[in-house]
């Protein structure tokens, strides 16, 4: 028998008994929505953590110090590693010649220092941190109070939402009040002191002030990078925390080993932010030929991908459970088809049908429960999936965060689900459909 | 009229000289039950000849029933030969034994077996699927078919609609779309009332005549065998225990035969 002339007889045979054919159908699309569900989540909340973790700028960055600088990581205990007589300077030249590197969207330094702010008057010690433009992407900016910074070199402030308490436990009344920036500016001594305080490197800080208009108001400090120390409490745009010159920590540390001869200031270090992680380790090896110390995050995220592929594998096989039962659904309903329809095998065997269209028609009425089942199971576990993001954000949204979209289900996971779904009704309908096939029509026939 | 059955005599055919539409050639069929064994079919040896109406006639358990589903091809014997266009039924494949219950006889039933779910048309219809025939093409078949046996007004119609004579007449249509060379009828008057029985035969035998076709029809009841078959064979314990021609109905055999 042609297969649509198969497929036409399997399906009006479905809808002869069509309560329990529909309800071993919802079987196996109950089936097929928790494994969507499962793996929705799954590749939603992978999804969720590459584009945070993405966004953050850990797994697209390299963290660049001098070798010198032996406060960076990787770079090694310090008397394993002796300085190298050829070290370079993490200087401005450094980093335009880093950010000239293929691939490089942009080299940042890590700005932070301890200082004190005042508002209302009164005194607050913090630490503030220089945020790059690309930070606006990062997920931590995302449902702040307020707005980003107005452009990269305003004077403006975001704050961190404790810190904020402190100032204001009404934080959203910050936003748009001043407050004042007290810094020690690092000033080099060659111009004033001669040449001698030139060559030992030695600067001098005076005490400044800067008048920052605070804009937003944000959950955590993004990571932007790594390396820093604490978490920045009061974040500026990075331009504006450059031309600050602020002292640094690393600063005192350079006059001592002399390793900062001019009176340009060195970097403790930088971060280069690639196109792709997967740029990452060629672009690593390159600034190594340049002679600097660099290192990425990208073992993690390697790590991170295990982690997930690991939990997708366990999600499925919970999900599959499910899908099992409704198997068993399969041959119970089948089963019970040929009871019921051994009298009609036996007259379509004597109408001149073959062992082999007895079984592919059993077969086909499997595929299409195993089909429809499939379709409507991913639909269900779409909406699962959905109503499991709406919860979420709901919750979150009463604990003044931002919403998230914790499942996904992209074209491999449909495609897959009904595929998994026709197979294993298929093999479910193996057995039925082969006992159907070897009914005598004699006994057939006279079965009543 | 009626004369006892020797092997020699079984085997021959009115005519003689034409090919047979079946040959049965010392069939046996038996079933084992338990540790005895039933012998449905003993030993019997017939030949019926092309464009035959034949009834088979015999007692609840004679075996004449387990003969048409030999003939058939619906099972196969424990031993001996039947031969159709030349082939051994027994030994074919399940394969070929389908293609020749799809392609050579058709099957019409005591109990009519129609699927109840398919309408009238449907039902027709279904032998041509199964044997693969174009869509195309299938819509006249079918309204052929029903015209034979006066029901091509009604194919929208579920078996259920129909009295048990449309029944058993979607019946013969269904058997008869695939214009088989031998009809097999198993009691085709059994579940009804004399009349429409009569009428059935009537149209077997109107069917027969048009189509020189052979038809193998099993009943009990004499009467209607007498007045419509052109040879009566009678079974007894699985044995055939009689063959003859039934003398009102042979001329129109021959006349069909001569048609050809």
């Amino acid at each position: 028998m042609k297969l649509h002339d198969m497929t036409e007889l399997a399906v009006r045979n479905l809808r002869e008994a069509i309560l329990r054919n529909s309800l071993t159908t919802l079987g196996v699309a109950v089936g097929v929505a928790s494994l969507v569900a499962m793996l929705s989540l799954g590749v939603g909340l992978q999804q969720l953590a590459s584009s945070r973790l993405s966004k953050s700028g850990l797994f697209d960055s390299i963290f660049v110090t001098a070798k010198t600088n032996l406060r960076g990581p990787g770079a090694g205990p310090p008397a394993t590693r002796p300085a190298s007589p050829k070290a370079r300077p993490l200087d401005e030249n450094a980093r335009s010649e880093l950010t000239k590197l293929p691939d490089v969207i942009e080299v940042y330094p890590q700005i932070r220092f301890f200082t004190e702010v005042r508002f209302d008057g009164k005194p607050f010690a913090t630490v503030v941190a220089g945020m790059p433009e690309s930070s606006r992407q990062s997920g931590s900016f995302d449902g702040m109070q307020g707005g980003f910074f107005s452009s990269t070199n305003a004077d403006e402030a975001i704050l961190q939402t404790e810190f904020a308490k402190e100032l204001n436990p009404q934080t959203r009344d910050l936003i748009g009040k001043d407050l004042v920036l007290r810094y020690a500016e690092r000033q080099s001594l060659a111009s004033e002191s001669g040449a001698a305080a030139q060559n030992s490197g030695g600067f001098s800080v005076v005490p400044k002030e800067k008048h920052l208009r605070i804009v937003g108001i944000v959950e955590t400090e993004p990571a932007s990078g790594f390396g820093g120390f604490g978490s920045g409490r009061l974040l500026i745009p990075l331009t504006v925390a450059e031309t600050l010159r602020a002292a640094q920590v690393n600063d005192l540390r350079d006059v001592l080993r002399g390793s900062s001869p001019s009176d340009k200031p060195a970097y403790a270090s930088l971060s280069v932010r690639v196109k792709s992680p997967s740029l990452v380790d060629g672009t690593e090896k390159k600034i190594k030929d340049l002679g600097f110390s660099a290192f990425s995050l990208l073992d993690a995220s390697k790590s991170l991908r295990i982690f997930f592929s690991v939990f997708d594998l366990l999600l499925g096989i919970f999900g599959s459970l499910a899908l099992a039962v409704a198997t068993l659904g399969i041959v119970n309903t089948l089963v019970m088809a040929i009871l019921e329809r051994r009298r009609e095998i036996g007259v379509l065997k004597a109408l001149g049908a073959a062992d082999g269209d007895v079984k592919q028609l059993f077969f086909v009425e499997a595929g299409v429960m195993g089909l429809a089942g499939g379709v409507f199971g991913v639909l269900l576990g779409w909406l699962i999936g959905q109503s499991l993001t709406f919860a979420t954000n709901i919750y979150l949204k009463r604990q003044e965060l931002p919403g998230v979209q914790i499942s996904s289900v992209p074209w491999w996971l449909i495609a897959g689900a009904i595929g998994f779904a026709l197979l294993v009704s298929l093999i479910a309908g193996l057995y039925p459909a082969s006992r159907a096939a070897k009914l005598n029509p004699v006994d057939a026939l006279r079965y009543e | 009229m009626h004369a006892s059955a020797s092997p020699t005599d079984q085997a021959a055919t009115p005519q003689g000289t034409i090919q047979p539409a079946i040959q049965i050639d010392h069939v046996s069929r038996h079933y084992a039950m338990g540790e005895s064994s039933i012998r449905a079919v003993d030993d019997v040896s017939l030949a019926i000849p092309t464009g035959e109406f034949l009834a088979l006639l015999g007692s609840s358990g004679s075996g004449k029933s387990t003969l048409l589903n030999l003939m058939a091809g619906l099972d196969r014997p424990t031993s001996g030969a039947i031969l159709s266009g030349g082939r051994n039924l027994a030994e074919l494949s399940p394969l070929e034994l389908a293609r020749y219950r799809r392609n050579t006889v058709g099957m019409v039933f005591q109990s009519f077996n129609l699927l109840p779910r398919m309408t009238l048309e449907e039902n027709v219809e279904l032998p041509l699927r199964l044997a693969e025939v174009e869509r195309s093409e299938r819509a006249g078949r079918v309204r052929e078919a029903l015209e034979h046996v006066r029901l091509a007004k009604r194919t929208g119609h579920r078996p259920s609609e129909l009295s048990g004579g449309e029944q058993q007449r979607t019946a013969i249509a269904r058997a008869l779309v695939n214009r088989p060379k031998i009809l097999f009828a198993d009691e085709p008057t059994g579940n009804l009332d004399s009349a429409t029985g009569e009428a059935i035969l009537a149209l077997l035998r109107e069917i027969q005549s048009k189509m020189g076709m052979t038809i193998v029809m099993v009943t009990h009841e004499r009467h209607l065998a007498e007045k419509f078959a052109n040879r009566l064979a009678v079974m007894g314990d699985g044995k055939l225990l009689s063959t003859s021609a039934n003398a009102s109905q042979v001329s129109s055999h021959v006349a069909t035969v001569a048609g050809q």
